[in-house]
């Protein structure tokens, strides 16, 4: 009765969502997407080989991969300085980076990469954004950064902003600590699954150019997306800071 | 799985996107018009609202989103669908 994929059947080769079908691993009694954890190693061997190329031989003038990895820090350090200010935003830029560049990682490895060359037994690979679990992941990461980065600042004095300014707004600032994971998780998650259901819909209809432009459409939603998110982060570190 | 509720699921995907594409569309439209009337008093100021201007896109754009993830779910993850 339901579409069990989106099958396009001209040209399956390049797009092809399949929802609610995973490569299930059984890990000591608990069932995992193995299609997710594969692509997240790959991303994160990538950007593992990069930091490596990045950081080999250093000289005062940069040159090479040292060049491009230093403009990429510039950038991370430029989102966490401009929520977090001069005085907090170095000991944060770690947490707001790894998420940048993983988020962006991620993406544009779903985006670029024509994963359907490699067959699965059932699933397949893509950007592992397009399952919930891997942001509800990173979002209640951030739950915990917030709430750590409030509570080392200020102690047990970081709960008194949830009777501020009046104490009638203590159900609605509780509600907040909710909707914040619930709102970056769907956020990523919707975005990413959208635009490759978009383009499977495209190919399906039609296979050849014009699903192009969307591609890169795409490509430029991923990335806005993995600065919005390290973004909302930063901000809601701030929040608790401040 | 009962037809009703498969009929029910599909009209309620279909809109759940629409309803949730009126209020980002109406606040992009606001956005974007205001953009551009302050690049048009300002030029040199560009390249600063474009970036803002794409950034609260992004924002409204996921509120459209909930509505897709809603739809989604009733397509594919259908809590009713015994």
């Amino acid at each position: 009765m339901y579409p069990d994929n989106f099958y396009s059947s001209t040209f399956t080769l390049l797009a092809e969502a399949e929802v609610g079908k995973h490569f299930y691993w059984n890990i000591a009694g608990f069932l995992v997407h193995g299609q997710v954890l594969l692509v997240i190693w790959f991303v994160a061997a990538v950007l593992f080989t990069l930091s490596i190329l990045g950081t080999r031989d250093t000289n005062r003038i940069p040159h090479g991969w040292q060049n491009f990895m230093e403009s990429a820090i510039d950038f991370i350090t430029d989102i966490a300085k401009n929520q977090l200010g001069e005085s907090f935003y170095k000991e944060w830029i770690p947490y707001i980076g790894t998420l940048f560049l993983f988020i962006f990682g991620c993406n544009w490895a779903g985006a670029i990469i024509p994963w359907k060359l490699i067959e699965l037994p059932e699933g397949e690979l893509a950007a592992p954004t397009n399952d919930i679990n891997t942001t509800v992941a990173l979002a209640l990461m951030t739950s915990f950064a917030y709430f750590y980065a409030g509570l080392s600042k200020k102690g047990l004095g970081y709960f008194k902003r949830y009777v501020n300014p009046i104490p009638l707004l203590l159900p609605i600032n509780i509600l907040e600590d909710f909707t914040k994971p619930l709102s970056l998780s769907f956020r990523l998650f919707g975005n990413v699954l959208a635009d490759e259901l978009t383009i499977t819909v495209l190919t399906g209809l039609v296979p050849l150019v014009i699903p192009l432009p969307i591609m890169l459409l795409g490509l430029f939603a991923g990335s806005v997306q993995a600065l919005i998110f390290s973004t909302l982060a930063a901000a809601y570190i701030a929040e608790a800071l401040e | 799985m009962d037809s009703i509720i498969s009929a029910a699921s599909v009209i309620a995907a279909g809109l759940s996107i629409g309803l949730a594409a009126i209020g980002p569309g109406i606040g992009q439209g606001n956005a974007a018009g205001q953009a551009v009337e302050g690049i048009a008093r300002q030029p040199e100021a560009e390249n600063k609202i474009r970036g803002t201007l794409l950034l609260s896109l992004a924002f409204m754009e996921a509120l459209t989103i909930y509505g897709l993830v809603v739809a989604l779910a009733l397509l594919f993850a259908n809590p009713f669908n015994s």
